[in-house]
């Protein structure tokens, strides 16, 4: 954490967040790449270690994805940065919710909305995609890593397991020492 | 609890949840959902209280899911607006996202003081596979009805997504503002043509 903050950083973080949650369609997994971008290559906030750190932390915690910012926010400036990251990254979108969900029914059956949702959910769909690439980079790449990643993804994929004895299992395996 | 094969009228569904009701229930979303919070969501409105149909929930979640920004927090604002207006949007909001942030910082303060720990570091290398796996089958999830319903260029430009962000580290708004556009024409020439 830094020892001094500035009031530079927390807009800096304010700013950031809010115009990222505007293009993070696919929700939060599929603006990883670009915080991790952010935070460790353009602004150094932490190393890529301490961000596929940060991001198995935010995984393993219950609720939704998005708590990373407030990791990240934490990190940078303390409780206020998790403050202004989270409220940044949530207020805008939540914003634009509430007022589109005033006017939904209206269009619910539009042919415009069912193409434009078509049309986002490849690039959705690739974002999320990057994510995985993106914090695989920073990851070990042993064998029991990567056995332990593939059988996650099969597991997650074909049960309704929770997945939270799949981040415990992968956890006990990794104190282990194996990977 | 509820069995959820019972259908259930519009004028037997007992009365909307107030402020308080609301902000419990995404209380008790919040802390059950690991990974994904939409299932427990789900079951909690359409199968134990009733306050919405599954089409209803099915609809709403639609439209947050078409929103930017993450998706079970976009819910969360629209369900709560749309039984009790601004407050209601403010109570789910605060019961979804007040204690994860909580337990995160929980564990990012003990991270912040024990990361350098050879344990923990490596408990949370194994965790980060696991989570590294995670996303894989939500993105395998994603892709199935692609496949099913013949989008034949959308492969194409979720690798381009992927090339821009992953390989070339391009910023996220440029290249949703390049894919964007051209992936919504093609899905709107698809509808238009055979």
């Amino acid at each position: 954490m830094t020892g001094n903050i500035g009031g530079n950083v927390l807009l800096t973080m304010a700013g950031y967040f809010a115009s990222l949650s505007l293009f993070a369609f696919g929700g939060a997994n599929a603006a990883i790449p670009d915080m991790q971008r952010i935070s460790v290559d353009v602004m150094h906030w932490m190393t890529a270690k301490e961000f596929a750190d940060t991001f198995a932390i935010a995984q393993m915690s219950p609720g939704p994805n998005v708590i990373i910012v407030a990791l990240i926010g934490y990190h940078v400036a303390g409780l206020p940065g998790a403050g202004v990251a989270t409220l940044a990254m949530c207020g805008p979108t939540c914003v634009l919710a509430f007022v589109v969900s005033r006017v939904w029914d209206r269009f619910k059956a539009a042919r415009w909305r069912v193409v434009l949702q078509n049309g986002l959910v490849p690039v959705a769909l690739g974002l999320i995609a990057a994510s995985a690439i993106v914090i695989a980079r920073t990851a070990d790449h042993g064998l029991v890593a990567v056995a332990i990643t593939v059988v996650t993804a099969i597991v997650a994929f074909a049960t309704r397991l929770n997945p939270m004895w799949l981040f415990a299992a992968g956890g006990v395996i990794g104190l282990s020492g194996l990977v | 609890m509820t069995d959820s094969s019972v259908p259930v009228s519009p004028e037997a569904r007992p009365v909307s949840p107030d402020v308080g009701e609301l902000f419990l229930a995404f209380v008790k979303v919040a802390l059950s959902g690991f990974g994904a919070a939409l299932p427990w969501a789900r079951r909690m409105i359409v199968d134990q209280k009733q306050w919405m149909t599954a089409q209803e929930f099915n609809e709403s979640f639609a439209l947050s899911q078409f929103l930017p920004g993450p998706n079970v927090v976009n819910f969360s604002v629209v369900f709560g607006a749309r039984f009790a207006g601004v407050p209601g949007a403010l109570a789910a909001f605060l019961g979804l996202m007040l204690p994860p942030v909580v337990i995160v910082l929980i564990l990012g303060v003990l991270y912040a003081h024990f990361g350098e720990m050879a344990a923990l570091s490596r408990i949370l290398s194994g965790v980060v596979c696991a989570a590294i796996g995670l996303l894989i089958a939500t993105v395998a999830k994603m892709a199935k009805p692609l496949f099913t319903q013949g989008w034949d260029w959308a492969p194409l430009i979720a690798i381009a997504a992927v090339v821009g962000v992953a390989i070339l580290r391009w910023p996220l708004p440029y290249v949703f503002l390049g894919l964007a556009p051209l992936s919504i024409a093609l899905a709107w020439f698809k509808k238009a043509g055979p």
